[in-house]
């Protein structure tokens, strides 16, 4: 069963279109690449499956509902900006993780918490950038969600960070949930990927199984993506 | 168990093939059970629905098998296993040969090469 399902979505900002008729239904049990370079599109997109844009024209049903309220229930999102409050603690956030969403497991986020020895009565403010993005994807990956929405989970973070956001997502993968991580660093998300989705000018140009494409292609999803897109 | 991904070829195959040496060369021995699809997705960085694609081949070539409740074993079949070696050992001597002749080396001078490198191992 599709659990994103995008008919003919159109977004246009004034008169720049930022994505075309674009088409696409990703179902559960899938860890899904969004990828495209700058200005692709990948993050309007996903702004409009957490409903904080809205379609110019055409259709999304997320698990058969209309982007909203209701579906912010099961949809667990991740901006590519930060977005923690620097006065807060880690223990604040947990308690308005908890407050905000039915399905945040408190115990799961404090084990990976723990498992990363960051101090959860320290602040925003003093944590470094690379154990905010964790913190960030930490809160993200604790909701027993339908849908996880990651934009640019590992854009400016050391290969050790990366590593361990990636171990995380691997192993928080629910077969009755759909993973959609958008990132132009194709090279380190690559293996955990079932399907890709190139995003080019707006459009989507290619959804496909990981592996069928290195099959037809003979080329990592990486090298082909440099082919599709080359300056 | 230690995995590395070549770009450009499915990964499900080149799990298929890491497994393969593995059982071949006794890492993973006869009858031992091995990790869960998700622990092993896990170690190995990728996707579980990779990793269960490659299991499920390696169970219908007879290598693994799945007892309902107890989990994922290698095979004790001795047979399966000598057939894993002959096939894998066949593939080497291809790949060998393969390589040599590209480099344009003939059958008798190759065959010649490798009773040379076996005799001068041999004294050494």
């Amino acid at each position: 069963m599709a659990l994103i399902e995008c008919k003919d979505v159109s977004k246009n900002y004034g008169s720049t279109v930022s994505l075309k008729q674009v088409n696409l239904s990703l179902e559960a049990g899938r860890i899904v690449g969004l990828l495209g370079p700058n200005g692709s599109g990948k993050t309007t997109l996903i702004k409009l499956l957490e409903h904080l844009l809205v379609p110019t024209s055409g259709l999304i049903t997320l698990n058969e509902l209309a982007p909203g309220a209701k579906t912010k229930s099961f949809v667990s999102y991740l901006p590519d900006r930060d977005f923690l409050p620097d006065w807060m603690k880690v223990n604040d956030l947990i308690k308005m993780y908890k407050d905000f969403y039915d399905d945040f497991d408190e115990k799961i986020a404090r084990e990976m918490l723990n498992s990363l020895h960051i101090d959860c009565t320290k602040s925003i403010k003093k944590l470094s950038k690379g154990n905010r993005e964790k913190v960030q994807l930490i809160l993200t990956m604790s909701r027993q969600a339908k849908i996880y929405l990651l934009d640019e989970p590992i854009a400016g973070v050391d290969p050790a960070a990366r590593d361990y956001i990636l171990h995380t997502i691997v192993s928080h993968y629910n077969e009755n949930a759909v993973v959609l991580i958008s990132t132009h660093l194709i090279n380190d998300v690559e293996s955990i990927l079932d399907e890709v989705v190139f995003l080019k000018e707006g459009e989507v140009v290619l959804h496909e199984n990981a592996d069928a494409l290195r099959e037809k292609t003979g080329m990592s999803v990486d090298e082909y993506f440099r082919e599709v897109f080359k300056c | 168990m230690k995995w590395e991904f070549k770009n450009g070829i499915p990964i499900y195959l080149q799990i298929i093939a890491q497994i393969k040496v593995m059982i071949a060369s006794g890492e993973l021995r006869a009858g031992s059970k091995i990790p869960p699809v998700r622990e092993m997705a896990v170690e190995a960085g990728v996707n579980p629905n990779t990793m269960q694609r490659a299991l499920t081949q390696l169970e219908q070539e007879g290598l693994l098998y799945t007892q309902r409740t107890a989990g994922r074993f290698v095979s004790e079949d001795e047979n399966v296993m000598k057939e894993l070696r002959k096939a894998m050992s066949e593939q080497y001597i291809a790949d060998m040969f393969h390589n040599l002749e590209k480099m344009g080396m003939d059958k008798q001078e190759i065959i010649a090469a490798v009773k040379n490198y076996e005799k001068d191992k041999g004294e050494k």
